[in-house]
């Protein structure tokens, strides 16, 4: 294993002008006016990526990881620290920002290509490829400009990863195009991940850090507050983001619901495939409180295995203590050790109210001969 | 769906390689070499701005012979007909005074705006940000090759002989028009990111210099005598366009004393000397140009270190 990125006590500072001061009339009435402030996108950052590791950067809005990522990229200089590359880079960032409108596909393929980094004699090599994972080979030589938004990206992205970079950024682009070139898209970070790169997968979405990411790190207001697997650090997202969010609650809704345990009658989370099971989610309330419950299940590996509707299990929850009791008529899953999340939401479903992470995991055993993640039973005969 | 990675070669290890180094600010030589190694992407830009600025023209890459020679007419017309400015032949004084001018008009009118115009590209793309100023230098170089060429079309068919002896000193007064006007250049791109007003202040910065250089005048006519009478008169080539102007006015315009095309008014049919251009032997252009190359070379490498002072800012004014 080597070492590919070395960060190494990154910061930066913006300054911020209240009143920008821009044309020459302005700069030259008002020389020092205008009150800067100085703003810490990002402060003492330090870790390392490895060959042949998935690291993913997770935070929410404004919490300095894009900033971050393009000092890896070098787009932006870090105001003290160093960032220490080894091997070839290829950024997904806002993809497609390198085009020329004007220019046709095939040319600005070339161009982008030079963009970051590559030769022309090495675009050659790939030009097939690119054009064939775009799938835009009827338009390769029509101007860009009257490409469609998807098009656009998907050209993009086909050069990002054709041009066989040994460090793989990858930032929050996966939201693009239609759900069967996002599935090719993961596809090809599976294929990259196979072949011993490095990845470093930048987005707000947990559920695609639990599917591709081996490490996570989590970043808030600048500071790095997690760095270990994924689902230690997505726990410690979560609880931060509850923490952070309970600062801004003027209602004190979110101080007063605390999920406390979760219990089974028999006090054992061992359950035999097919069987059902049934436990005692406790909840400790302030005050009166009308929202939903939902229940999420995951598999050791970070796939989402199920999510209940967050607007079908409404709950009311009274001043005191709570039991919400959970049902599970039948489990079909295999074998394996599945996690579960618990939380309350707000009734609209869109705002979580109360969370807890891993708040139990279960024990699945299973003795039949199918593989996978469920038992499906299919039964097969020829006709 | 094609697979790639089946014709991928064997990965080598990563561990021979070196460590590349982001920090807060790189050194004038660590600049140069990534400067230089991204002369691929320098190309590839110029290669796009060309055929970008004639896509969608009829008369495609045309102009950029088109539009000069037009400008030529103009000036002729004003300053030779209208204004009788007495100088003969002067379509080649004229021609060789303007390919200098564009060259140096051009670059800069276009490179001053590029980072803004092109910010998106350099908030998300990593590449040594000069390259987009360099990068329209660089065209303005190739539409200076293809005048070079109209003008020596020109000179045969007139059958006006330049002096061959000079030609030498071309490629080093052209180096020196080159460095200056790229250091120009990328000093203004980066300015403009801070004052947006440099964009149009460039413009009436331009109109001036063009007045300021020997194109539409001769020597004579300069401020250069006045100046030398008070023994000023290296005031005149602290324009650095002047020089590089008189090497190509020479080479081409050959004659430096010439009878004027216009009589005077008091003595009816006498048509007097002007001094076109300067009477030096050829080694005082060849000193002066070597000079000038020298400064050029420095003030190049300065601008590169006030880039780099300023581009650290970019992405917060962008």
């Amino acid at each position: 294993m080597a070492t590919v990125i070395k960060v190494e006590g990154i910061a930066k500072t913006f300054k911020i002008h209240h009143e920008r001061h821009q044309s020459l009339k302005e700069r030259m009435l008002h020389p020092r006016s205008g009150s800067t402030e100085v703003f810490d996108a990002l402060a003492d950052i330090n870790f390392t990526v490895d060959t042949n590791e998935t690291v993913g950067l997770v935070g929410h809005n404004g919490s300095g990881k894009s900033t971050l990522l393009k000092c890896i990229c070098g787009v932006l200089q870090p105001t003290s620290g160093q960032i220490h590359i080894r091997g070839s880079l290829a950024a997904l960032l806002e993809l497609g920002a390198g085009f020329q409108p004007e220019l046709s596909g095939r040319d600005n393929v070339y161009l982008y290509g030079a963009m970051l980094g590559f030769s022309k004699k090495m675009v050659d090599g790939i030009f097939d490829s690119v054009v064939d994972f775009s799938e835009i080979e009827q338009f390769i030589d029509t101007q860009v400009k009257f490409y469609s938004s998807g098009m656009y990206v998907r050209l993009a992205f086909a050069v990002a990863v054709n041009v066989d970079p040994d460090i793989l950024v990858v930032d929050e682009v996966l939201a693009v195009g239609d759900e069967r070139f996002q599935a090719k898209c993961i596809d090809r970070i599976r294929t990259f991940q196979d072949e011993g790169r490095s990845i470093l997968f930048v987005t707000h979405n947990a559920d695609q850090v639990r599917a591709i990411c081996d490490r996570a790190i989590v970043l808030d207001g600048g500071h790095m507050i997690a760095d270990g697997p994924t689902h230690e650090s997505l726990r410690i997202f979560r609880e931060h983001l509850m923490g952070s969010a309970q600062e801004h609650d003027r209602s004190g809704l979110l101080a007063s619901i605390s999920i406390d345990s979760v219990t089974t009658p028999s006090g054992a989370f061992h359950v035999r495939s097919g069987a059902g099971m049934h436990f005692d989610v406790n909840i400790t309330s302030q005050s009166a409180y009308s929202g939903n419950f939902v229940l999420e299940i995951f598999t050791r590996k970070g796939l989402l295995v199920s999510r209940s509707d967050a607007k079908g299990s409404p709950v009311n929850l009274t001043p005191g203590q709570n039991v919400v009791g959970v049902d599970l008529p039948q489990i079909p899953l295999l074998d394996g050790i599945y996690d579960v999340n618990v939380g309350i939401v707000n009734p609209r479903g869109n705002t979580v109210i109360a969370w807890r992470e891993q708040a139990a995991s279960i024990q699945v055993t299973y003795d039949g001969r199918e593989g996978g993640l469920v038992e499906l039973g299919a039964s097969i005969r020829q006709q | 769906m094609s697979d790639g990675s089946s014709v991928r070669v064997e990965r080598r290890s990563l561990e021979d390689d070196a460590f590349r180094i982001v920090s807060a600010r790189d050194s004038l030589i660590t600049r140069l070499r990534n400067l230089w190694n991204r002369r691929e992407l320098l190309s590839s830009l110029i290669r796009s701005d060309i055929r970008i600025k004639y896509k969608n023209s009829a008369l495609g890459i045309v102009w950029s012979m088109l539009t000069p020679t037009l400008f030529l007419a103009i000036y002729w017309l004003v300053f030779a007909k209208f204004l009788k400015n007495g100088i003969p032949n002067f379509v080649v004084y004229l021609f060789a005074g303007m390919i200098v001018w564009n060259m140096f008009n051009t670059s800069l009118s276009t490179a001053t705006g590029v980072i803004v115009v092109r910010s998106g590209l350099v908030k998300k793309v990593s590449f040594p940000r000069e390259i987009l100023a360099l990068a329209n230098v660089g065209a303005a170089t190739f539409y200076f090759f293809i005048q070079v060429c109209v003008f020596g079309l020109y000179l045969l068919v007139v059958g006006h002989s330049p002096d061959y002896a000079y030609f030498w000193l071309l490629p080093i007064a052209f180096l020196a028009l080159y460095l200056f006007t790229a250091a120009l250049a990328i000093v203004m791109s980066a300015i403009t990111v801070y004052m947006r007003d440099m964009e149009h202040f460039i413009l009436i910065i331009l109109q001036l210099w063009f007045f300021m250089s020997p194109i539409v005048y001769s020597y004579e006519h300069s401020i250069a005598p006045q100046l030398h009478a008070h023994g000023l008169a290296w005031l005149y080539f602290l324009n650095p366009i002047t020089l590089i102007m008189l090497t190509f006015q020479r080479t081409f315009y050959v004659s430096t004393v010439v009878h004027s095309t216009v009589p005077t008014v008091v003595g009816g049919h006498v048509f007097p000397l002007i001094n076109v251009l300067p009477s030096w032997p050829m080694s005082t252009y060849f000193y002066l140009d070597i000079a000038l190359l020298g400064i050029m070379i420095v003030l190049f490498l300065f601008a590169e270190v006030i880039f780099g002072r300023l581009q650290g800012n970019f992405e917060s004014e962008l």
